[in-house]
């Protein structure tokens, strides 16, 4: 009995018999047998729960170990996918869910662009995760069922194009590579990770992952965007078409954390007092362009967009905005303001254009997306400035309110560490000691900066909190 | 009769402009790879801006005829081209919107005076002379031998952009069909200098050694890109703009520099003696690497350092927006600038050195040559170029189209199995 049973352990590792040979999936299979209409709808809920948490992973800009940690535990718990040799589980029963609800969730979610992209970006993130976590061998196996369309790199070439590729970071003399069109892996040309040459990019192969992910994720488009073409036809199966729409319901109300004008205080901003506020409530990113803005009179469009969204955000109305900037740019006759600047300011406040409601940019967004150029001056700060111009910028700013000398090495350590919105958050407990904050309130029970309206937010309550708004200033 | 002074053009002269100069045939045929519209030109976005600074979007065009007409019927004082949907623009409000999206695109780059105005020192904001034009012509031989080499593309046009920069155009298949995504990363691996005006060291591009915490080799990109910058480096930034002679310049030089030793003695020596170039600046500091020993640690960093310098001083700075977007618009070329009243004439790469701005014809210029022939009878009025100035240029943009045409007729034969 004993020995029979290690018998067929040993044939299942050969061939397994699976009807899912592989634990990964492209999805490139869809469930052609019948299902019920209940496991239609449980496959794909269990799905969603993991996919939701991913999404909430990201909006909380968690660092990638968590989400990994996190999605990791979500999908052993609700969608488990065991390895070949645990001949104890139902391995094609797992699989044949994972394929269902995909499959399934694909339905719910090619309806609109923004569910696309965010549905494509979950499953990504899932398929990366699960990969990380196979073994070696199942990797190996899963290369050569996947048709991947890549070669491997001759040993002349790889002589011919020596002297370059040990200039690849990281490279070793004794790296495998592998040859794909650039355009497979756009990550790895961005941070440079491969050498180009006539289009074609040479992949070290420790970097191969990227490729398969990179392919997950184009095929997953591409087969969305077939999905959405041939929806029509599907939505008059009745049955059906309330369980989709609930599906693509509970994606969009998993995650919010854009910081919208509802969230201000109510209260109204006047333009002549943003310099004022400036001075006393704004992190340094706004500071910065307040001052730019006051010295040059103008700001490049990308200081406006961080700019006004957060004035717009702080509750500055369309009208104060007008006056506001009129009376900052004072270089430009009324005309030249109408004409250059009028529309867009319009527009940030989802008066022109495609009228939407823009959120404020928070600090994720700030730090990562739109890098200044040389003659900008939005950003952040404590990212974008030099060491020893954020130490002046910070002490001009900041000493009237209790900042000296003394605290710079602190800052400037986790500003080296990269930890910039730490970095900021201590700025925030240093600038507020007199309203009794201590070193790791943060912004308020202990919390750190995520969003520069927050930043004022807390601030201003702290203000009004101490009842002495007017006495502080004198 | 090339003119140096520039002069806004009148709406009368831009009208006569469109009606008998303006390349409409050629620029057809560059956008639409083949004699018979196809998509890529009916589908394709073309953006009016009038005489009164009204901007009208969408519009596209069924012939190279059409689009003349309404050229003339609107007299714009330019117009952009936009990306190539999958409907045509004009029809846009008549499809679902999820139905109308950027399909395809020229792969596009613009380099613009306006981001080297803290290091030239000749002339600033819309001026530019020749001698500027150097960092132009160093950003040209960077980027086409990327664009080329690294990217293996072969459709490269370069456009003069009317005053003070340059704008290039891929049409090779794969560019034209390239995502937003991948736009971003090509476009990202290409931009070496980054950081606001309040980063003195803008070039932060060497990865960290696995293990040892210190900065490593250039990536190999951008490694050629050095060996390519270093001669321009010496007679644009050292010779012609003497960067380094002002005390401003030097000490913005002496901020990029990493060992605090050789600072200190190159400021006492450049305080005393006020008036050394920037080529004896830049010797002094080779000077003072040789002085190092060959196997001191420092020495490693301070040759790093020369590199970046070079790169922040005249490596290419794009307008990377412009890039990563499918939908965004850009000035077709032999438009007008309508400040200078110059036309976006295409450039050869090869002679990106000889090329100067101010001999770039005028709109008013080439009537006056019009008129000069205009007792002539004339054949046909849509090849009025070939009397004026102009004609070199429309030849270089009618030789690219050739070049594209053949390719897409050499593509359609290969795939031909009707024989």
């Amino acid at each position: 009995m004993h020995k029979s049973s290690r018998k067929i352990v040993a044939e299942v590792q050969v061939h397994s018999g699976l009807k899912y040979p592989h634990r990964l999936s492209l999805y490139d299979q869809p469930p052609t047998e019948d299902i019920t209409i209940e496991e239609f709808e449980t496959c794909a809920i269990d799905r969603l729960r993991v996919l939701s948490e991913i999404e909430s992973c990201y909006a909380r800009n968690r660092p990638f170990d968590e989400l990994k940690e996190i999605t990791h535990s979500q999908s052993e718990k609700h969608i488990p996918l065991d390895h070949n040799s645990a001949t104890t589980k139902d391995r094609d029963g797992q699989r044949r869910k994972d394929n269902t609800g995909h499959f399934v969730l694909r339905l719910a979610f090619c309806r609109s662009e923004d569910l696309r992209r965010r549905f494509v970006k979950a499953e990504t993130t899932l398929f990366r995760v699960r990969y990380m976590n196979t073994t070696i061998s199942e990797r190996r196996e899963f290369h050569k069922s996947g048709d991947f369309d890549w070669t491997l790199v001759e040993v002349e070439e790889r002589k011919k194009y020596a002297s370059e590729l040990k200039l690849v970071p990281d490279a070793s003399p004794e790296d495998q590579y592998l040859k794909v069109r650039w355009t497979r892996v756009p990550d790895l040309v961005e941070k440079r990770r491969v050498l180009l040459k006539d289009g074609w990019a040479y992949v070290p192969s420790r970097e191969l992952s990227s490729i398969v992910f990179q392919e997950f994720q184009t095929r997953l488009e591409r087969a969305l965007a077939m999905t959405a073409k041939a929806l029509p036809w599907m939505d008059e199966d009745t049955r059906l078409e309330p369980i989709l729409a609930n599906l693509s319901q509970g994606f969009i109300a998993g995650v919010g954390s854009e910081w919208g004008a509802n969230e201000s205080t109510g209260e109204e901003i006047r333009a002549e007092m943003v310099d004022e506020l400036a001075h006393k409530h704004f992190p340094m990113c706004m500071r910065n362009l307040q001052e730019n803005l006051k010295r040059n009179h103008k700001l490049k469009h990308f200081g406006r967009l961080q700019y006004g969204l957060f004035l717009k955000a702080l509750g500055l109305s369309i009208d104060e905005a007008m006056v506001f900037w009129r009376k900052s740019f004072t270089g430009y006759n009324d005309d030249e303001f109408n004409k250059k600047y009028k529309y867009n300011i319009r527009h940030l406040y989802g008066l022109e254009g495609r009228r939407a409601n823009y959120p404020a940019k928070s600090c994720q967004q700030i730090l990562m997306n739109d890098q200044p150029g040389a003659e900008d001056s939005h950003g952040c700060p404590y990212r974008h400035f030099s060491a020893d111009n954020l130490q002046t910028a910070l002490l001009s700013m900041y000493s009237p309110q209790g900042l000296t000398e003394a605290d710079l090495p602190e800052i400037m350590g986790t500003v080296k560490a990269e930890a910039f919105h730490v970095a900021c958050t201590r700025v925030f407990e240093i600038t507020h000691t007199t309203q009794n904050v201590a070193k790791g309130d943060g912004i308020g029970s202990g919390e750190t900066v995520t969003h520069p309206n927050q930043y004022a937010a807390a601030s201003r309550a702290l203000e009004r909190a101490s009842g002495d708004g007017d006495t502080v200033m004198r | 009769m090339p003119s140096a002074e520039t002069e806004p053009p009148t709406p009368e002269l831009m009208l006569v402009f469109y009606r008998r100069l303006y390349p409409f045939k050629s620029i057809f045929k560059w956008l639409n790879h083949e004699h018979t519209p196809g998509r890529l030109f009916t589908h394709r976005e073309i953006a009016f801006t009038l005489q009164n600074d009204v901007y009208l979007r969408y519009n596209s065009f069924t012939t190279a005829d059409e689009f003349k007409k309404q050229t003339c019927t609107l007299n714009p004082t330019r117009f952009e081209i936009g990306p190539v949907y999958t409907a045509r623009p004009r029809d846009r409000k008549t499809i679902r919107p999820g139905a109308f999206t950027p399909a395809q695109r020229e792969l596009v780059f613009d380099v613009d005076m306006t981001d080297y105005d803290s290091i030239r020192t000749c002339c600033s904001g819309a001026d530019i002379c020749k001698r500027c034009w150097g960092f132009i012509g160093a950003a040209v031989r960077v980027l086409d031998t990327a664009v080329r080499q690294q990217f293996g593309y072969r459709h490269l046009l370069w456009v003069y952009s009317g005053r003070r920069g340059i704008h290039l155009w891929v049409s090779d298949r794969e560019a034209m069909g390239l995502t937003d995504d991948q736009r971003r990363a090509l476009v990202d691996f290409l931009t070496v200098v980054q950081g606001g005006k309040d980063m003195n060291k803008k070039v932060n591009v060497r990865p960290v050694v696995k293990g040892q915490g210190r900065a490593g080799d250039l990536p190999p990109s951008i490694q050629q890109a050095v060996d390519q910058l270093a001669d321009p480096f010496g007679d644009l930034i050292l010779q012609e703009q003497d960067c380094f002679r002002g005390e401003a310049g030097w000490k913005e030089l002496l901020q990029l520099i990493p060992d605090s030793k050789i600072v200190e003695r190159l400021e006492q020596k450049w305080t005393r003696s006020e008036d050394r170039s920037s080529y004896d600046k830049w010797t002094d500091l080779k000077e003072e690497i040789k002085a190092l020993y060959k196997t001191s640690q420092a020495r490693q960093p301070m040759k790093q350092a020369m590199q970046d310098i070079i790169l922040q001083f005249t490596y290419p700075r794009l307008d990377a927006e412009v890039s990563k977007h499918r939908n965004h618009l850009l000035k077709a070329p032999f438009c007008v600038h309508p400040k200078t009243g110059r036309i976006c004439v295409p450039i050869d790469p090869e002679k990106i050195d000889e090329f100067d701005p101010d001999l770039v014809p005028t709109v008013g210029q080439l009537l006056r040559e019009l008129d000069a022939v205009a007792s002539e009878p004339s054949g046909e009025e849509h090849s009025d170029w070939e009397k004026t100035s102009l004609k070199p240029y429309v030849d270089m943009l009618e030789k690219y189209a050739l070049g594209l045409m053949s390719e897409v007729r050499k593509d359609r034969l290969a795939n031909d199995m009707t024989w």
